[in-house]
C-alpha cells in the first residue's frame, strides 16, 4: 500500500495557502446537492458540521449524548493555544509550530503542526465573535497564561471551563443550523458501521439508542469526529461513553490506524479510592504554575504531609529539570510520578499518589489570589476526596487522558479511504507521540473551523454528487452485520458484566501498556488479551433486548471492540523500538533514565492494516521528512 | 454502610412507572451517588434483572447528562453539586434515599431516571446564538470588554444545561436555564445587536414547549450545580420588556 500524505511542496510557510488555492471548489449553487454525515459533535465535530452547513452543504449529525452540547470536549479545563503574540513575549506562529513538534518529540508532520499554528489566531477571532467569554484584562482586552511547561504566556481561557465554553460555542453555532434546517440532528444515536461503495466510504449504519432501531444512512462523504479511545484503560479522564467503537469499525473496513500506541497520561489526576471508580477526574495542569510537586524522601514516611520538614521533602521535578521544574512537560512529569511511586516513596491510602502543595504560593499571593485562579478547581477536588486543599496538599496521579494516535489522514484529514474523514482526537495528525497543554482544543477547531471546509470540497468538487441508495448490498451488509453482533451479545447470557471485562482489560493495558512498556510485558499483554476476549464471547451477560433503552447492550458492544483495538496498541508498542514522547520503552533510555529516540530507524508514522481479528495486523510505514527543524534531543533540564 | 433505595422503574414512555426497593450493601463513603448506583446495577444484571437506566457521561459535573432527584432534591442535598460528584460521605448507614427522574411536562421520561431534554436544545436553535459564520471575524482584541461584563458572561455561561432547575421549580419553568443564555450573549457587545430579537424567540420557544411561568419561588437557583443566580432571571425579564417595545 502507498500512502500518499498530499503535503505540498513549497516553502513551510506558504504550504497552507499555495493548498488553499490548488483545492477544487464546490459551486455556491452546487453545495445544496451535497450530503455530508458528520459523527460525533465535540469541538471538531461541533465546528465542522456549523461551518459546512454555513457554506450550504446538507449535514447529518449523530451523537450518542442525548445532545450535540454534552460532548466531551466539554470537560477541557486549561485553555487554548494561539500565536497571537498579544503579550509580546516574544510569540510567533513559528513558535507555536517548533514548540508543538518538539513536545510531539519530533514524530508529527511538519506540514500540519504547522498549518496548525497558523491558523490558530482565527479560532481565537472566531470564537470571541460567537460569544465566548474568555478571561479580559481590566483594560478589557485578553488575558493570557502560560501553560503546560509554554515559556510564552499563549494560552487563552475561560476559567477552568475553556472547554466547556468554546463547545457552547460551536454549539450555538450548529443549534443555529439545526434551527435553519440546514444541519438534521440525530442525538442518542451509535454508529455501528461504516459503508464503503465502490472504494468510497459513501454512509454508515446507526442505532438508535432508545428504540434500537438500525438503520442506515448514505452522503457523499463522512466525516468521523468520535475523539480518542483513552477508555482502553478502563480508568480515565474521558466520559463513561467515549469509544473507539466508529474509528474501528472504519480500521476493519479498511481504513489504518495510526500510531495507536501514542496515549498521553495526564500528570495531574486524583488519584483512584478504591475497586469501585468508575472513572478518574483531572484536575488542570494549570496547577502546576502554582503548586510545587514532591513525594517524602523517605519510603513508607506516613507522617501527614505537613509534619515532614521541608529537608525530608524531594521536590523531584524542581530537582531533575531545574528550568522546567514543576512545568515539565506531561509525559516527563508522569512517568517521574510512577519512578517515586515504584520507589515506595507515594502518597495516600493507596501508595499511588504524590502531592501537589500550595502552601508556598499561598504564602507568596495570599489565599484570595489562588481562589481566584483556581477556586472552582480546589472546590471540585474537595468535593471528590473530602479534603481542603487550601490547608492539605493535594494528592495527584497519573491517568490516561488523551490518545494522539488515531485513523491515518493525508494532509486533507482524508483516510486511506476516499471520502472518509477524520478529524479531531479521532485522527493522529498533529501532535506526534505527545501533545503539548491547551493544543487539543486548538486542533479540534482547526480542524473543524478552518482546515476540513476547505478540504472536503475539493473530494466533493471530483467525486460529484448523489450517494448511493441504503438499499444498496453494501448498507445491507453493514446492517445484518450489526445486527449479528448484537444478537450474539444478547445470546451468551454468561456470568459476567461486560464491565468486569473491561475493567480487567483496562488493567492489562495500564500494567503492560501504560506509562512504561518493555517486550516481555507487551508479548504478555498479547497472550492475556486474547483469552479474554475469548472468555468475553462465551461468558458475557447482557439484560433485556435490542427493542429498548438499553445501556448494559451499548456497553457491552463498546468493549467487545475495546478487546479487539488493544491488541494493535501493543503491537504497535512492540515494534516501535525506541522512547518517544509518551511512548516510553524501557529498554531504550539513557543512563538517566530519559528517553532514547531511534531517529534513524524510527522517524514514520506506523500505520496498521485490518487482517481479521486476533491476526497481527500489516504494518506500512510513512516516514517522516524534516526540512525545517532539527532533530533534536528534547531536554527540559 | 448500607443503605434502602426507592427507585422509579419505567419501562418506556408508554409504560406507567412505580417505585422499587433496593438495598444497597457495603457502600463505601469515598463513593460517588453514581458509583454506588453502578454497583447495585452489577448485582441486578447478575441476578437475571434489568439494571435501573441513568444519564451519565462525564462523571465530572461539566458535561449536565445526570440527572435524577434525591429525596425529593434535583441533583441531591449538596449544594452546588451534580449528582455525578455527590459523594457517599454525605448519606448515614441505614438512610431511606428516594431516586426519582426529573418530573416535568416538557421533560417526558424516556426509561427508569432518564428524560427527553431536547426541549432545551429547541430553545437554544430558536435563538441561543449570535448570528455570525466561520471566517472574516475582526481580530480577537478589536472590541476591548470590560472585565467585570466579560466575568458576568461567564457567571451567566456557566450552565451545563442540565434541567435540574425546570425539576425543582413548581410550575416546571424553564426561566432560570434561558435567562443563562440571555444574559451571557446580552453581557457583550457581540452579542447586544441581536437582543431584542433572541430573547423574543427563545422565549416563544419556551411556552411552545410547554414550561410554565416563573412565580419566584427560586427553587432554581437553590438546586443549580452551578450555582447560577436568579438575578439573570430579572435582565432577561428587562429584556424581554425592551424587546416589546422595540418592535
Ligand atoms: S455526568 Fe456529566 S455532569 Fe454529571
Amino acid at each position: 500500500m502507498k500512502l500518499d500524505s498530499k503535503i505540498p511542496s513549497g516553502p513551510l510557510a506558504e504550504k497552507w495557502t499555495k493548498h488553499k488555492f490548488d483545492l477544487k471548489l464546490v459551486s455556491p449553487a452546487n453545495k445544496r446537492k451535497y450530503k455530508i454525515i458528520i459523527v460525533g459533535t465535540g469541538l471538531a465535530g461541533g465546528s465542522a458540521a456549523a461551518t459546512l452547513a454555513e457554506l450550504g452543504y446538507n449535514v447529518s449529525v449523530f451523537c450518542y449524548q442525548d445532545s450535540p452540547r454534552r460532548a466531551h470536549s466539554i470537560a477541557a479545563q486549561g485553555g487554548i493555544n494561539a500565536a497571537k503574540n498579544y503579550q509580546n513575549d516574544g510569540d510567533s506562529v513559528w513558535r507555536l509550530f517548533y514548540d508543538t513538534i518538539k513536545g510531539g518529540d519530533f514524530r508529527s508532520r511538519e506540514a500540519n503542526t504547522y498549518r496548525l499554528a497558523e491558523v490558530s489566531s482565527n479560532i481565537i477571532d472566531q470564537c470571541v465573535a460567537q460569544g465566548v467569554p474568555f478571561a479580559r484584562e481590566y483594560g478589557g482586552l485578553l488575558a493570557n497564561r502560560s501553560f503546560g511547561g509554554a515559556q510564552v504566556s499563549r494560552t487563552f481561557y475561560a476559567r477552568g471551563q475553556t472547554g466547556q465554553q468554546l463547545l457552547l460555542g460551536a454549539y450555538s453555532a450548529l443549534s443555529r443550523q439545526i434551527g435553519k434546517g440546514q444541519v438534521k440532528m440525530f442525538p442518542r444515536s451509535e454508529m455501528l458501521e461504516l459503508v464503503v461503495v465502490d472504494g468510497h466510504a459513501k454512509g454508515i449504519v446507526v442505532r438508535n439508542m432508545i428504540t434500537g432501531e438500525i438503520t442506515s444512512h448514505s452522503a457523499d462523504a463522512i466525516v468521523l469526529a468520535t475523539g480518542g479511545y483513552g477508555n482502553v484503560f478502563y480508568l480515565s479522564t474521558n466520559a463513561k461513553g467515549c469509544n473507539v467503537t466508529a474509528a474501528y469499525r472504519a480500521y476493519k473496513q479498511g481504513a489504518l490506524f495510526a500510531n495507536p500506541c501514542y496515549t498521553q497520561i495526564h500528570p495531574t489526576c486524583i488519584p483512584k479510592s478504591g475497586d469501585y471508580q468508575s472513572k478518574l477526574t483531572l484536575m488542570s495542569e494549570s496547577l502546576r504554575n502554582d503548586g510545587r510537586i514532591w513525594v517524602p524522601k523517605k519510603k513508607g514516611d506516613t507522617r501527614p504531609p505537613n509534619e515532614i520538614p521541608e529537608d525530608e521533602r524531594d521536590y523531584y521535578l524542581e530537582r531533575k529539570y531545574p528550568s522546567f521544574g514543576n512545568l515539565a512537560p506531561r509525559d516527563i512529569s508522569s512517568r517521574s510520578a510512577k519512578e517515586v511511586c515504584d520507589e515506595g516513596r507515594g502518597v495516600g491510602e493507596t501508595g499511588q499518589g504524590v502531592y501537589l502543595d500550595f502552601s508556598d504560593a499561598i504564602k507568596r499571593l495570599g489565599e484570595d489570589v489562588i481562589r481566584d485562579r483556581y477556586g472552582n478547581l480546589f472546590q471540585m477536588y474537595e468535593r471528590i476526596t473530602g479534603e481542603d486543599p487550601y490547608k492539605v496538599p493535594m494528592r495527584i496521579y497519573p491517568a490516561s487522558h488523551y490518545t494522539m494516535g488515531g485513523l491515518w489522514v493525508d494532509y486533507n484529514l482524508e483516510s486511506n479511504i476516499p471520502g472518509l474523514f477524520v478529524i479531531g482526537e479521532a485522527n493522529f495528525s498533529d501532535h506526534g507521540a505527545n501533545r503539548l497543554g491547551a493544543s487539543a482544543l486548538m486542533q479540534g477547531l482547526a480542524d473543524g473551523y478552518f482546515v476540513l471546509p476547505y478540504t472536503i470540497g475539493n473530494y466533493l468538487a471530483r467525486a460529484g454528487y448523489g450517494p448511493p441508495g441504503t438499499d444498496h448490498a453494501e448498507f445491507k451488509r453493514g446492517e445484518s452485520e450489526a445486527q449479528n453482533k448484537i444478537k450474539k451479545l444478547l445470546s451468551i447470557n454468561g456470568k459476567r458484566s461486560a464491565d468486569s471485562f473491561h475493567r480487567e482489560l483496562g488493567n492489562i493495558m495500564w500494567e503492560y501498556c501504560g506509562m512504561a512498556r518493555n517486550e516481555a510485558g507487551l508479548k504478555k499483554a498479547l497472550e492475556l488479551i486474547p483469552a479474554l476476549r475469548e472468555e468475553f464471547w462465551q461468558n458475557v451477560k447482557v439484560a433485556g433486548e435490542n427493542e429498548e433503552l438499553n445501556q448494559s447492550l451499548e456497553l457491552a458492544g463498546r468493549v467487545a471492540d475495546f478487546l479487539e483495538f488493544a491488541e494493535i496498541m501493543c503491537w504497535d508498542a512492540l515494534t516501535r523500538e525506541e522512547s518517544c514522547g509518551a511512548h516510553f520503552r524501557e529498554e531504550y533510555q539513557t543512563e538517566e533514565g530519559e528517553a532514547l529516540r531511534n531517529d534513524k530507524k524510527y522517524a514514520y508514522v506506523s500505520c496498521w492494516e485490518y487482517k481479521g481479528v486476533g491476526a497481527k495486523p500489516e504494518l506500512h510505514k510513512e516516514p517522516l521528512e524534516f526540512e525545517n527543524v532539527e532533530l533534536a534531543t528534547r531536554s527540559y533540564k | 454502610m448500607n443503605l434502602t433505595l426507592y427507585v422509579w422503574r419505567q419501562k418506556n414512555a408508554q409504560d406507567k412507572g412505580h417505585m422499587e426497593t433496593y438495598e444497597a450493601r457495603d457502600v463505601s463513603p469515598h463513593m460517588s451517588f453514581l458509583e454506588m448506583l453502578d454497583v447495585v446495577n452489577e448485582q441486578l444484571l447478575l441476578d437475571g434483572k434489568e439494571p435501573i437506566a441513568f444519564d451519565h457521561d462525564c462523571r465530572e459535573g461539566i458535561c449536565g447528562m445526570c440527572s435524577m432527584t434525591i429525596n425529593g432534591i434535583p441533583h441531591g442535598p449538596e449544594k452546588g453539586t451534580t449528582v455525578c460528584q455527590l459523594h457517599m460521605r454525605h448519606f448515614h448507614d441505614g438512610d431511606k434515599i428516594y431516586i426519582e427522574p426529573w418530573r416535568a411536562r416538557a421533560f417526558p421520561v424516556v426509561k427508569d431516571l432518564i428524560v427527553d431534554r431536547t426541549a432545551f436544545d429547541r430553545i437554544m436553535q430558536a435563538g441561543g446564538f449570535i448570528s455570525v459564520n466561520t471566517g472574516g471575524t475582526p481580530d480577537a482584541n478589536t472590541i476591548p470588554i470590560s472585565k467585570k461584563a466579560a466575568d458576568t458572561a461567564m457567571d451567566a455561561a456557566a450552565c451545563i444545561g442540565c434541567g435540574a432547575c425546570v425539576a425543582a421549580c413548581k410550575n416546571a419553568s424553564a426561566m432560570l436555564f434561558v435567562s443563562a443564555k440571555v444574559s451571557h450573549l446580552v453581557n457583550l457587545p457581540q452579542g447586544k445587536i441581536e437582543a431584542a430579537e433572541r430573547v423574543r424567540k427563545m422565549v416563544a420557544q419556551m411556552d411552545k414547549e410547554g414550561f410554565g411561568n416563573c412565580t419566584n419561588y427560586d427553587e432554581c437557583e437553590a438546586v443549580c450545580p452551578k450555582e447560577i443566580p436568579v438575578k439573570f432571571i430579572a435582565q432577561m425579564n428587562r429584556e424581554f420588556l425592551k424587546a416589546k417595545f422595540k418592535k
